[in-house]
């Protein structure tokens, strides 16, 4: 489970985040909407202990992220992987040694067994092709699927999507949705997703939470968000011109 | 008044600025030396890091070491001609070479050629999120970026700087001989005599010394980048200045500890 208590956040006196609150429970799809620059992907650093709250509590399975200390940090993202939004393969290395790379340098398995579950993530996400490419010679949407691949040879219980749809064509998005669903229906994966796709978000969420001015203004089920009356989740999942969001 | 305050405030944050870079570079350094206990895991990634610095960089070595040691001759021999001095030219060669200009030279090319592609390689990663996916994944960016860097360059710098001795000797003598009509004889005969042991130590220690400041600085830059390409750009800037600063201060240190009392 992932608990964010009242979380502040400020960049160069800037107030990104202010003071928002949210459990995600085991299991769970959790889909974080809102406008760019809202502090979405902010959200999910401090999830992953990549940035520190200026105050607040950021608890992963009830033991507390920010100010842990090393061991207690690296125990906790043991449990998670992070799906970033250019898929942050390593430029130098190919896509297989991409996705052996946790696995090597963390000394888990021995080498036959790396192979295995290297071979096995890669004919997952249909990426066997591709093994030997670089990723400057492969599409956005197979950076992601690698990058996908890169987390599940970890065997994550909690996965952190940022704009996982973002950049890539319909059919690419929906190939990448199915995925996000698939972790779910077949590892019981708790997944966090940061998008501004409603396509996306309706598709894969069992919440959503929208996140305005560095506040968390409405979290429910999806039909519920879509039903809102809230005037900015309706003009955001609009995308109206008109209405009360102003456009910084 | 308030111009006074702007430029007070603004040289205090440099100064601070300096303090806080040169201590993050220093933990950067530490910590690269506290994991080359995994040298030999990351053999491989050192190889490709020397091959880089080395055997990419070996023409423009060769080409400045060369010319080096002739205009060392050229110069040097006008005056010591006016003395009749002109045979001790190679005596003045290798004297400069081995103490001073070959570990000088080797630093400056590797700064400009493999100092700056680290802090560009190195931020590139940080602000394309390679570096906390590193993390996430529970790999140390020191141990898997930053230390094969720092023992490359550090093996690398001391090769190089006997390269240029040898080079700039073999530029010194043809000029001796073209110019200052010096047999190759005499010239190495003086060369040899000049080559005292403690210049050639020295010369390699500050190698040694020049290699780790260059590589754990041109890395804690990069690690340091933000601000995407504009970030990555001003990282490597300052990667070239603050090498070069660092070694120039930092030889003339070594040179007046180990050469105050003389040979």
């Amino acid at each position: 489970m992932i608990e964010l208590r009242n979380i502040h956040k400020s960049f160069n006196g800037v107030c990104v985040l202010n003071g928002i609150t949210l459990t995600v429970e085991k299991g769970e799809t959790f889909v974080i909407i809102g406008s760019s620059g809202t502090g979405k992907t902010v959200t999910i650093r401090h999830i992953a202990g990549l940035v520190e709250p200026d105050s607040g509590e950021v608890l992963i399975d009830s033991v507390r992220m920010n100010g842990a200390d090393r061991a207690t940090r690296e125990t906790l993202r043991k449990k998670m992987g992070v799906v970033f939004q250019s898929g942050a393969l390593i430029n130098w290395m190919t896509v297989v040694d991409n996705i052996r790379l946790p696995l090597v340098e963390n000394r888990i398995f021995d080498p036959e067994e790396i192979e295995r579950v290297v071979d096995e993530k890669l004919r997952l996400m249909q990426l066997s092709d591709a093994r030997d490419k670089m990723p400057s010679d492969i599409s956005g949407g197979m950076k992601k699927r690698a990058s996908l691949a890169r987390v599940l040879v970890r065997n994550p219980e909690i996965i952190l999507y940022d704009e996982p749809t973002s950049g890539l064509d319909p059919v690419m998005s929906n190939r990448i949705n199915e995925l996000i669903l698939k972790m779910k229906r077949d590892f019981n994966v708790t997944s966090v997703v940061v998008t501004h796709d409603m396509e996306s978000a309706f598709r894969v969420a069992d919440r959503i939470a929208v996140l305005y001015n560095g506040k968390i203004i409405q979290c429910d089920e999806p039909d519920a968000i879509r039903n809102s009356d809230h005037p900015v989740v309706q003009q955001f999942i609009r995308g109206d011109l008109v209405g009360p969001i102003e456009i910084q | 008044m308030k111009m006074i305050k702007n430029i007070l405030s603004q040289t205090g944050r440099s100064i601070i600025d300096l303090v806080n870079f040169s201590g993050y570079t220093i933990l950067v350094f530490a910590s690269s030396v506290y994991y080359m206990k995994h040298a030999f895991r990351s053999r491989r990634e050192i190889a490709r890091q020397m091959f880089n610095a080395g055997v990419r960089t070996f023409a423009v070595i060769s080409i400045v070491a060369m010319f080096t040691g002739m205009i060392l001759a050229l110069q040097g021999g006008v005056e010591l001609a006016e003395f009749h001095m002109q045979d001790s030219i190679g005596n003045l060669v290798i004297a400069t070479l081995s103490r001073e200009m070959a570990p000088f030279t080797a630093a400056i090319i590797l700064i400009a050629a493999v100092g700056s592609a680290m802090a560009a390689e190195v931020g590139t990663m940080k602000v394309s999120e390679e570096i906390d996916a590193l993390e996430i994944m529970s790999i140390s960016p020191i141990r898997f970026l930053v230390m094969p860097r720092v023992v490359a360059l550090t093996l690398v710098m001391p090769i190089a700087t006997i390269y240029t001795n040898v080079l700039g000797c073999i530029g010194g003598a043809i000029v001796a001989r073209s110019h200052l009509n010096i047999s190759y004889d005499v010239f190495y005969m003086h060369v040899l005599d000049s080559l005292h042991f403690k210049s050639v130590y020295v010369g390699l220690l500050k190698s040694v010394v020049f290699g780790m400041a260059i590589s754990s600085i041109c890395c804690a830059q990069g690690l340091r980048a933000e601000n995407g390409a504009l970030g990555v750009g001003k990282a490597t800037r300052d990667s070239v200045v603050k090498s070069f600063l660092v070694i120039l201060i930092t030889g003339y240190f070594i040179t007046e500890f180990f050469f105050r009392h003389g040979l």
